[in-house]
């Protein structure tokens, strides 16, 4: 019944306002969709934990330790982000940016974003979960158009055509990993995709098969995650759409892709019994960390800037769960936790900030804390939580994986501590003229409502001092789950 | 060629005519043309599914012919010959690397395929998995026809006998995917090719053509 509510709530949604997604209170009926959404999340979270892992609708999707905790993330980013948007969204439209027919595109598309992204995460099917990502991606290329620019409409183009080869490798990977589960599971191809039946024997699976779709699968949704050499779509996607998308594209969407990524590693490990996946992961992670940090220092506009982060930290998480183990995957989960939540504030903050300002070019957006100090404090604290300061859950859980490291892979920590002293001074030395520096603008009369960008950081916050226990069961549970060498 | 049933050589002819197409898709560069080669693709697939559910018996290969039939020979190409005409793009222009070279990497693409298609060829039982390799083949040249084309409809052309390769890949390593996945990846196709519909028209709009080289202004250092 919740899970009913947890994906047809959104769908009914999207079709709702594809109609009535223009009339004055459309913003509000979005927060209302949403809020539905979250509470069948939370309802869904409770039976999980009173019954254990469920397996719903003829085995088709199911809800485990590993994804319940995203679903919630996904449904309470969602809801805040869809409050951030009302009044971002109402100004567009008094600045004329957005006309009334694109304000219906956008919260139809915004509905149908989270009914994907809720399906990649709760379905039991490898093959629904390629479906459902490249649907992600399908309801949220004309989200990025939305302005219809020539850089957004760039941008679009390339969002679609990498992300939709990316998306083919993954295809050929997932048909790859059919062949293999067919032989083992029997030709009539009812349970041949399903993960459980998949995990249960993944033993058995044919290694070189399995090891060949790994390397399709992981290039495929890493694409999705914005691994280098693959994260070209990524920047220009956050930088040119509007600003609540920027927030649930690094917030979640790219959550779900490494969802996807670390369940296929689970079922090719269990095959391979080697090193093969685990050292990908952690190449391919690396990588991105260094590639990220040195393009911090390029940019110039705001959004870009936290999209090379968002890299960045994406690195961080898919080298930790490379090296696997009980300690690395339980930071990897808590660092997706506090970067989605920790990320989307930034953008929160970010995105009120260039509205007043005008424009998204660092050098235009000056003395935040005197135009505002509610805005400057949230863009302040945010990028220090993202830079992992300390007491904010960050730190916390980069500090678990450098320890990790510093104990399995000796040879990665000082590339890792030099990214992140990179980052650190790149960030640091950006929004601090920002956010201080001298402005001639005047204090706003009405301070803006950063509800949603406090309550995340106080989340983030409370994260990094203390991690309550059922949480953290749940995360060691899922961290058992997805296991390691 | 005795000992090979009379309906395994005509499947064999079929995936035979699908690499070939895959190479006349390469050298062309008449738009119009392109998406014709993609509707014969799309036929060649519908054949092939037709005769290997009549081979296996399996129904749910007819229904999946039937899919194939309705999207790929005729829906997606009347849509794309619509696009065509009301945005008036007949020619691509030329290509970044000339159709010689193009045709010779091509070559030496099939080659990769075919080895690549090995293990997995090994692992499958089914009597069509000689054919696996030049479903990769054809996979892997749509991809260097996306990659060496200018104009956004040619590269859609590219994506669309991309996903006509996986489905043929599919199709003869395992007869075909779940119903429930084969359905989604086709709605999928459909809502691609109709949000890119939209796309053209906004690209359209906004720079007077569909060239791509317009949209390279968004560099590292902007």
């Amino acid at each position: 019944m919740e899970f009913l509510l947890l994906l047809g709530g959104p769908l009914i949604g999207a079709l709702v306002m594809s109609v009535l997604g223009a009339r004055r209170w459309a913003p509000e009926l979005n927060v209302a969709v949403s809020l539905i959404t979250f509470i069948a999340a939370c309802a869904l979270t409770a039976r999980v934990i009173g019954a254990g892992s469920l397996v719903m609708a003829h085995e088709q999707f199911f809800i485990d330790p590993f994804n319940v905790f995203l679903v919630t993330l996904t449904a309470f980013v969602g809801l805040t982000t869809s409050l951030f948007s009302r009044p971002y969204m109402r100004v567009e439209m008094e600045h004329g940016r957005v006309s009334a027919g694109r304000l219906r595109l956008y919260h139809s598309m915004y509905q149908l974003f989270m009914t994907t992204m809720l399906t990649a995460l709760t379905t039991n099917n490898m093959g629904l979960l390629w479906v459902a990502m490249e649907a992600a991606t399908l309801s949220t290329v004309l989200l990025v158009t939305l302005y219809r620019t020539a850089a957004s409409l760039e941008a679009g183009w390339k969002y679609f055509i990498l992300c939709g080869v990316g998306i083919a490798q993954a295809l050929f990977g997932t048909i790859l990993l059919y062949i293999a589960a067919e032989k083992v599971l029997g030709a009539e191809g009812v349970t041949a995709l399903l993960w459980t039946h998949l995990d249960a024997v993944k033993g058995q699976l044919e290694p070189t098969v399995l090891g060949l779709a790994f390397v399709f699968l992981l290039v495929g949704y890493g694409t999705k995650v914005g691994l280098a050499p693959l994260h070209n779509w990524l920047p220009d996607a956050h930088a040119e759409g509007p600003t609540p998308i920027s927030a649930v594209l690094s917030g979640l969407l790219l959550n779900v892709a490494i969802y996807a990524v670390i369940r296929c590693k689970v079922l090719v490990e269990g095959s391979l019994h080697s090193q093969l996946p685990a050292r990908m992961l952690m190449g391919f992670g690396l990588l991105s960390v260094v590639v990220a940090v040195f393009l911090l220092w390029r940019q110039r506009d705001i959004k870009r800037l936290f999209a090379y982060s968002s890299i960045e930290h994406m690195g961080i998480i898919t080298f930790a769960f490379g090296m696997g183990g009980p300690v690395a995957n339980f930071a990897a989960l808590l660092h997706m936790t506090v970067h989605s939540l920790t990320k989307s504030a930034i953008f929160f903050a970010v995105g009120h900030a260039a509205q007043k300002a005008g424009s998204q070019l660092m050098d235009q957006i000056r003395g935040l804390i005197t135009l505002s100090p509610t805005i400057g404090w949230g863009l302040m604290l945010g990028a220090l939580a993202i830079l992992g300061m300390p007491p904010f859950g960050v730190f916390a859980s980069e500090f678990l994986i450098l320890t990790t490291a510093m104990r399995e892979q000796p040879w990665a920590t000082p590339i890792l501590l030099t990214a992140l002293g990179v980052a650190f001074a790149a960030i640091f030395s950006r929004v601090q003229p920002m956010v201080f520096g001298e402005t001639t603008a005047r204090r706003l009369p009405h301070p803006p409502a950063l509800l949603p960008v406090f309550a995340h950081l106080a989340i983030v916050l409370a994260l990094g001092l203390y991690v309550p226990p059922y949480l953290a069961n749940w995360y060691r549970a899922a961290a058992h789950l997805i296991g390691g060498p | 060629m005795a000992g090979i049933p009379f309906d395994l050589q005509l499947l064999n002819l079929c995936a035979a005519l699908l690499l070939l197409l895959s190479f006349a898709m390469l050298a062309q560069r008449r738009i119009v043309t392109l998406v014709n080669l993609l509707a014969l693709q799309g036929a060649l697939l519908f054949v092939a599914t037709l005769l290997l559910a009549w081979r296996t018996g399996q129904h749910h290969l007819y229904f999946s012919a039937a899919l194939t039939l309705a999207l790929k020979v005729i829906f997606l190409p009347w849509l794309l010959h619509r696009l065509i005409r009301r945005l008036q793009v007949y020619w691509d222009t030329e290509p970044l690397l000339n159709i010689s070279g193009t045709m010779l990497a091509g070559i030496v693409v099939v080659v990769f395929a075919f080895g690549l298609a090995e293990p997995i060829s090994a692992l499958a039982s089914t009597a069509t998995r000689n054919s696996i390799g030049i479903a990769v083949a054809v996979v892997l040249l749509s991809f260097i026809t996306m990659i060496t084309r200018r104009k956004a409809m040619s590269q859609v052309v590219g994506f669309l006998s991309m996903e006509n390769g996986l489905f043929f890949g599919a199709m003869s390593a395992t007869y075909g995917m779940p119903m429930i996945v084969e359905f989604g990846v086709a709605l999928d196709v459909l809502v691609a090719v109709l949000v890119l519909g939209i796309f053209f028209f906004q690209i359209r709009e906004q720079f007077d053509s569909l060239d791509l080289h317009h949209l390279e202004s968004l560099k590292e250092d902007q």
